[in-house]
């Protein structure tokens, strides 16, 4: 005999919301990994794959940047916690420390870009090392993660604004906080995977 | 009773436009995307029959030809090209806005919750925007024509180098070509929005008792198809962008060094053609699942109702759908066997494609069985869930030589692909949408559709269409290639020139033919005979509410499931079945 399904709208203790965010996020994953399967076999295709990432200053700056993220994603676990205990002041500080950092990083970013683009030439299509493709790769991936990172401090800055006029539910900051780590987490395989191995040692 | 608050119901709408135009109402939305794939479908087979017509009489003049595409067809003789544009279109629409809207978005969004008990989808407004944004997708695919260059030349595989390098390619590389790329990514993102929606849908919104081993087997294939949909338009996405940049930001993602083009040679350098035969793929063969799936959902409802027997092995349906689904994502390099692959890595493809025949089998078999000894009805509808079947098999049985490396090296590129795709994923689909059109018109209008006029267009359907891809399997062995727009100049075609003819006018009758099921459609919406609400005797949910259904289907009463979908032949009672709200 099989156990009745009471029905309603959340079985397995997972509301729709919260479904259909950790959906989006499979599809989103799958999105990223075939860019990063992309990238793979391009670098493993083309012999002299160029490392022009010198240790000071690109990849500590880079580091800073992965530093402003994951941090990030610290102060959105405090935001959600905080939402979960009812202070929805102490929510929306979180949440802004959290936008701040992904600020950050998208400053720090744009930063980098312009100074590949302007200082050593690196486009999507051409660069000093003859290997278009490390622009190409380099800047669809990174190019990709930085709009979600937008769209998340947007996100995140919507759902601050909401939380502090008293709306939305705990739920809703905990929704946005999946995003918001997924985003990291996209960070964290493109940051050893196109920065670190690309380091000139 | 606990709190069963569905989802946050909407109230009805009253303005025509948030009814009808912008509506949430899953039904309404449902109903749209019929009718765009409606639309799509008679489009996509226009076009073939001008690209069949032109294949057998390629010097014939046609006057408005030359009206339609004054470039293309100069004189009223259609161009290679123009001929090419005309059969990327083709597959592009059909596949596209035909086999991936109507079983899925079209019938899935309409019954989905009414099977499942609930009173919308779990994301009304969700919802309305992915039917939205598949209009603006077909609208950016559509403009192609219109573009100077006209539609693109690539197919609906839309393979680089040809894709990728722009007008210097071929008219139609340009500007049609770059829509074309745009217009799937805005499908992607409606497909994605509609399958986070079916899933949460499926999972979330079961009314009480309707466990996962209770839902109709349409619900099963809808949640499954939802599934290949996220994740694999998810990767064809990524592959258009990459595409894109490559035609619009000079990248090399999919160009190799040295290319020389009409002449020139490209600047790009280090990229790679099978890079993007591997992501389309990884998309492309789930896509083949997510337009057959859903027919198989509707075939195995039709044949239980109309043989009035339990589906049989209900079990097994379910795990066969669930392994084909799974299967479906670890086989699409058998597209490549011909692309210059290891034959270590053909055989693994190979060995997996076979491992899909087992589940499909299983389903074949469990149809079988169902039927077996039931006192069959014979309705329109059920004819067309029989044609299903046997065109599923038909199609599926070449199938198995295709998944052949050894074999496919000689059919590739011949019409014995043509023949097998046609059959399994476009006719076999499509039946899968007679059907489920035959079948619950009724439902959403509170009309029959004309029997007479169903079997009349069944029948010149199911001849007609076997007439014209059965035929595709001899000219494949003997070595016809596809993709060409003239054969006459070729000495080996001649003796193959008349199988042409015939396939030529087997298609022109079947396609007109096709015309008496839309007169059938709109005559009997307001002329068919007034249906009850259970017109078929049938079990499922949607069965037990009126047609058409009120707007919150249920009309605020819970409904509680306390049987499985097929309970049908049950001995003793006044009526042979049990509705699966009838109780315990």
């Amino acid at each position: 005999m099989e156990s009745v399904w009471h029905g309603g709208a959340s079985p397995y203790s997972i509301g729709s919301k919260k479904l259909g965010m950790w959906l989006f996020i499979i599809s989103d994953a799958l999105t990223f990994s075939a860019l990063l399967m992309v990238y793979t076999y391009l670098r493993l295709s083309n012999p002299n794959w160029p490392k022009p990432f010198i240790f000071s200053p690109s990849i500590i700056f880079s580091s800073i940047m992965t530093f402003c993220l994951l941090s990030s994603s610290l102060t959105m676990v405090m935001a959600v916690h905080a939402m979960n205990h009812g202070n929805r002041k102490s929510t929306v500080r979180w949440i802004l420390a959290t936008i701040a950092g992904g600020l950050a990083f998208v400053i720090l970013h744009a930063s980098e870009w312009r100074h590949l683009i302007l200082d050593e030439h690196v486009t999507p299509f051409h660069n000093e090392w003859n290997v278009p493709l490390f622009g190409g790769t380099f800047f669809t991936l990174t190019g990709l993660h930085m709009t979600h990172v937008v769209i998340g401090v947007i996100y995140l800055g919507i759902i601050a604004f909401a939380v502090g006029r008293g709306k939305f539910k705990a739920e809703d900051v905990e929704v946005s906080g999946l995003y918001w780590h997924f985003v990291d987490l996209v960070w964290m395989f493109i940051f050893p995977l196109v920065y670190l191995m690309s380091a000139k040692v | 009773m606990s709190s069963s608050i569905v989802h946050a119901a909407h109230q009805a709408p009253t303005g025509f436009i948030r009814r009808y135009i912008f509506s949430l109402d899953h039904k309404v939305i449902g109903i749209q995307y019929y009718f765009l794939a409606l639309f799509s479908v008679f489009l996509g087979m226009g076009l073939s029959v001008l690209m069949r017509y032109h294949m057998v009489y390629p010097d014939a003049k046609v006057s408005w030809f030359e009206k339609l595409w004054p470039t293309g067809a100069a004189g009223g003789i259609m161009t290679p090209e123009l001929y090419l544009s005309l059969m990327t279109m083709h597959g592009t629409i059909m596949v596209f806005f035909v086999l991936t809207t109507a079983p899925q978005s079209g019938f899935g969004n309409y019954f989905l919750p009414i099977q499942i008990g609930a009173e919308d989808m779990a994301f009304p407004v969700l919802n309305m925007l992915s039917f939205w944004t598949t209009f603006l997708a077909l609208c950016v695919m559509v403009a192609a024509f219109f573009v100077p260059g006209g539609a693109p030349l690539a197919g609906w595989t839309v393979y680089p180098p040809l894709s990728a390098v722009g007008p210097l390619a071929g008219p139609g590389e340009g500007l049609g070509q770059s829509l074309w790329i745009i217009s799937i990514a805005i499908f992607s993102g409606a497909s994605l929005m509609g399958a986070i929606n079916f899933i949460a849908t499926t999972i979330d919104l079961r009314a009480k008792g309707m466990t996962m081993m209770r839902l109709p087997l349409t619900c099963w294939a809808w949640l499954v198809t939802a599934i290949l949909g996220l994740l694999g338009f998810a990767v064809l996405l990524a592959a258009g962008i990459l595409l894109l940049l490559d035609r619009m930001a000079e990248t090399s993602f999919f160009i190799p060094a040295g290319l020389v083009v009409s002449d020139q040679i490209l600047n790009h350098k280090g990229g790679s053609p099978l890079l993007w035969q591997h992501l389309f793929w990884f998309f492309g063969h789930p896509e083949v699942y997510i337009a057959i799936l859903p027919g198989m959902g509707v075939a195995s409802q039709l044949l239980s109702t109309f043989a009035r027997k339990p589906v049989f092995g209900y079990r097994a349906m379910v795990y066969a759908i669930l392994s084909i689904g799974f299967l479906g994502f670890f086989v699409w390099g058998h597209h490549m066997f011909m692309s210059g692959m290891s034959p270590y890595s053909a055989m693994a493809f190979a060995t997996l494609t076979m491992a899909i025949g087992v589940p499909s089998a299983i389903k074949t078999f469990n149809w079988i069985g169902t039927l077996w000894g039931g006192r069959i009805r014979f309705t329109s509808a059920m004819m067309f869930a029989m044609g299903f079947v046997s065109l599923f098999v038909t199609g599926g049985i070449s199938g198995i030589f295709l998944g052949q490396p050894a074999l496919d090296l000689y059919f590739h590129d011949t019409y014995f692909v043509v023949g097998h795709f046609h059959m399994i994923m476009g006719v076999a689909a499509i039946f899968g949408m007679f059907a489920g059109t035959f079948y619950w018109f009724p439902k959403v209008t509170g009309r029959l559709m004309n029997e007479t006029l169903g079997k009349i267009h069944f029948y010149l359907t199911f001849i007609g269409v076997y007439c014209i891809f059965t035929p595709m399997h001899w000219l494949g062995i003997a070595g016809n290639p596809r993709r060409y727009a003239d054969f006459t100049n070729f000495d080996f075609m001649g003796k193959l020139m008349p199988v042409h003819t015939f396939m030529t006018w087997a298609a022109i009758i079947t396609a007109s033919a096709q015309l008496i099921f839309l007169f059938n459609l709109f005559w009997s919406m307001k002329k068919g005979a007034v249906a009850t609400d259970n017109p078929w005797d049938a079990t499922t949910l949607e069965w037990g509410i009126p047609s058409p259904p009120p707007f919150d289907n249920f009309a605020g009463h819970h409904p509680v499931v306390n049987h499985g979908p097929y309970e049908y032949g049950v001995p003793g009672g006044a009526k042979d079945y049990l509705m699966q709200s009838d109780p315990p």
